[in-house]
């Protein structure tokens, strides 16, 4: 071979080696984006079923749950419009509280409720995630679980 | 009184930050000997008064001054001296002041070890800091000054964020700091190279040392990080890929492949334009940390405060420092050509491909971690790259350059030649091979795909490093620093992937609910739930809970792990329970109160978990190593011969 037909070849290695590594972080990326929805657009119908999603908001007022002594605990987000029951079994974070904001990773199951694998309240008292932020409805007599 | 000393010295720091750009730059281009030499007092005083207004507020803590609004918004009357210190970069504003203050270090340093360069190089490169520093210090007055006063005092302060409470995490931005903004230096050296139009590559030479400190403080930083996670946030994860995470770690990879690239350029004159990209790039991405952590645009434990005035202060000054040094680049570098050539098996080959997929790493990472911001900005919905992304798009580059890096160790500059090297490093291949099959069959009970690679991987590098010092048995008193600071931070590199393959492959995580007396077993490890207590530290109380750990009936150790709840109020704290031994850590973090005599309990097995830490050290020891290289010392350009006596040569 010639050094040029080798320095080709070479090129030609690369390319294959970067098109391929792009298509498979590519297919990474599209299996691992999860879209955030409100209890309100999931009321509506618009998360999709089957899917992992981020679910956030507040937790309700006087919704946590728990049979005693296990792990398995049941709670409602809202939004202050629509809430939506959560279920989940694990430890959940430091700041989980009634009233807190929160987003929770999983599915909803055909029973509508949210399957959560994660439950992240963040780091610091006086923050609000800001989807939850931006998501939350003025509290309304209908409504009002502030 | 005594804050507005502070506010003073910082002015003054500004007005000199200017006069060190204009004297470096003007100097420099005028050939005016006078004004180049006034860059150096310029700095040095910038320095001081950057010193002064950092003690300044260090005292301000020290005597808790709540009438300054920074001290009262990050410490309390109940914080012991040494977080009363750390909390002077606990919060936004200080955080800026150790960034300028390291800054300054860093040009102080490059103005008092710069013998070497000639001196309009010198005071350009003093010049180029000097505009960095402008930037940050505006930013600083302007937006977020520390020394604000709080009219009429607080009582009381605010206290630090419990998390920030630990001697790691206390340790963690100042190392992070001067890994980002040291990459400032590299950065300067190749503006001052561009603007020169200088076709020679001794500023290769100059900047290596400078690039070897700024990426091995960056390291111990990111690895105090992410022990400190580890053991504080009570999850047991060392890496989150949070995009705060994400933003310290692309220009810690572009700085490796900076590393590896200024050492094609000083040793065979190649790659002379991608290399001064290379240092563009590296702190441009230090820079985007910033910006993306300071200005609130990703909400995280990381920003302190979200305000639109200082995320469009930083966004400007990002585009005005990588618009104007790429524009400089696009002007300049066509006159830099490379002339040399290599073959494809040779040396510099393999760190093209090093470069390739530190590279990729580096842009699949921030691919990752700007994608939902743009899609949040275009309205396409609010969305999140899940963790196992960048899994993914880290092994795809990073499995082929552990693999790569096990030859390109040996390689020789510019020719193909392995010579009897061969048939060892093909041994070599299929022992660590069938070594990482069996380890991940016996040793851990199950061929997991990614396991057995990993493990392979990790043994070929470490057993390949190792081949290079045994090449070198005769001659290793000769050796020069640079082949064992290579040696050591290869052998880092070989016990991280090692770490990360047992923990990703074989540990186990288990949410349990156990009451007093109950077990679980893990791996063979029996945990013993034995009650709770209630402790009191400093300025918290606890409750405590009691978790004997056996095995085949033989004590283990008796893990305390905590909940704690700081005097100051806010969040309660999990500190977690952790037997570390080389081969495993057992974690125990406490949940919470089921009722019932119940408590809810994270306890997990984390395989090799201790490497990953070890690993990433040694990589910075190895660049500690590397930076002490004679050659770099010398003072006049020394000419290293391209191919010296030494087998396995140093890059």
């Amino acid at each position: 071979m010639t050094p040029r037909r080798k320095r080709m070849l070479a090129v030609a290695a690369i390319v294959i080696g970067v098109g391929a590594a792009t298509a498979v972080a590519l297919q990474a990326m599209n299996e691992n984006i999860m879209y955030f929805y409100s209890p309100s657009q999931i009321s509506a119908g618009e998360a999709p079923a089957g899917r992992a999603f981020r679910l956030g908001g507040l937790v309700s007022a006087g919704s946590v749950e728990r049979t005693p002594g296990s792990i398995e605990v049941r709670f409602t987000v809202t939004d202050n419009a629509r809430s939506i029951p959560v279920s989940y079994s694990g430890l959940l974070p430091d700041l989980f509280r009634e009233g807190q904001g929160v987003i929770a990773h999983g599915r909803l199951d055909d029973a509508g409720v949210f399957k959560a694998d994660e439950v992240l309240a963040k780091h610091d008292e006086n923050y609000m995630p800001p989807e939850v932020a931006e998501s939350l409805h003025t509290p309304t007599a209908a409504g009002g679980a502030s | 009184m005594i804050p507005e000393l502070g506010h003073f010295a910082l002015i003054l720091a500004l007005l000199l930050s200017g006069a060190q750009a204009f004297f470096g730059l003007a100097g420099a281009s005028r050939g005016n000997v006078a004004w180049m030499r006034a860059a150096v007092p310029a700095v040095t005083g910038q320095f001081v008064f950057l010193m002064l207004a950092f003690g300044v507020l260090a005292w301000s803590f020290v005597q808790f001054d709540f009438s300054v609004r920074y001290v009262a918004m990050t410490s309390n009357s109940l914080l012991p001296l040494f977080y009363r210190i750390s909390a002077v970069w606990g919060g936004h504003e200080g955080s800026l002041l150790l960034w300028g203050l390291m800054l300054a270090t860093w040009s102080v340093g490059v103005a008092a070890f710069s013998r070497s360069m000639p001196l309009p190089f010198k005071s350009r490169v003093l010049g180029v800091l000097g505009l960095v520093s402008i930037g940050f210090l505006m930013f600083m007055l302007f937006t977020s000054s520390p020394f604000e006063r709080l009219v009429p005092a607080a009582p009381e302060g605010n206290d630090l964020n419990p998390l920030l409470q630990d001697v790691a995490l206390a340790l963690h931005p100042p190392m992070l700091y001067l890994g980002y903004v040291g990459f400032s230096v590299a950065f300067a050296f190749a503006c001052a190279t561009l603007i020169e139009g200088r076709t020679d590559v001794s500023w290769a030479r100059w900047a290596r040392p400078w690039t070897l400190a700024a990426w091995l403080f960056l390291t111990v930083g990111i690895t105090l990080g992410s022990w400190w996670a580890y053991y504080e946030l009570g999850w047991g994860g060392y890496w989150f890929w949070d995009p705060v995470e994400n933003a310290s770690f692309m220009p810690w990879l572009a700085g490796a492949a900076l590393i590896h690239s200024l050492a094609v350029t000083e040793k065979r004159g190649l790659f002379k334009t991608w290399t001064l990209l290379l240092a563009v790039v590296a702190f441009s991405l230090s820079l985007l940390g910033t910006f993306l952590v300071r200005s609130g645009v990703l909400v995280s434990v990381h920003a302190f405060a979200t305000d639109p005035a200082r995320g469009l202060f930083i966004l400007g000054f990002l585009i005005a420092v990588i618009g104007g040094a790429l524009t400089l680049y696009a002007w300049r570098a066509p006159l830099l050509k490379s002339e040399a050539a290599f073959e494809l098996a040779s040396r510099e080959a393999f760190l093209l491909f090093n470069n390739a997929l530190l590279v990729a790493a580096t842009g699949l990472i921030l691919l990752g971690t700007l994608y939902p911001l743009f899609m949040d900005a275009l309205n396409l919905g609010k969305i999140s790259v899940g963790p196992p992304y960048f899994g993914v798009a880290f092994l795809i580059p990073m499995v082929p350059l552990l693999m790569l890096l096990g030859v390109g160790m040996h390689a020789a500059w510019k020719r193909t030649r392995l010579g009897h090297l061969k048939r060892p490093l093909l041994a070599l291949a299929i022992v660590s091979a069938v070594a990482g099959l069996l380890v991940a069959a016996f040793v851990y009970g199950e061929v997991h795909y990614m396991g057995a690679v990993g493990f392979a991987v990790a043994f070929w590098v470490l057993s390949s490093t190792l081949l290079g010092v045994w090449e070198n048995r005769g001659q290793l008193g000769k050796a020069p620093a640079g082949f064992w600071g290579m040696t050591v931070a290869h052998f880092g590199v070989g016990l991280f992937a090692l770490g990360v393959t047992g923990v990703e492959s074989y540990r186990i995580e288990r949410d349990i609910s156990l009451g007093v007396g109950e077990t679980t077993t893990l791996q063979g490890y029996q945990f013993e739930f034995m009650g709770t207590r209630d402790v009191r530290g400093p300025n918290y109380r606890a409750i405590e809970g009691e978790v004997v750990i056996t095995r085949d009936g033989k004590l283990v150790k008796t893990l305390h792990p905590q909940k704690r709840f700081y005097a100051s109020g806010g969040n309660p704290m999990t500190e977690a329970g952790i037997h570390a031994r080389l081969n495993r850590d057992l974690f125990v973090a406490l949940g919470e109160d089921l009722g019932a005599g119940k408590w809810s309990m994270r306890v997990q097995y984390k395989p090799l978990i201790r490497y990953i830490w070890l690993g990433a050290l040694l990589m910075a020891l190895g660049g500690l190593v590397s930076m002490t290289d004679r050659r770099y010392r010398a003072r006049a350009p020394a000419t290293v011969p391209a191919t010296g006596g030494l087998k396995g040569r140093v890059a």
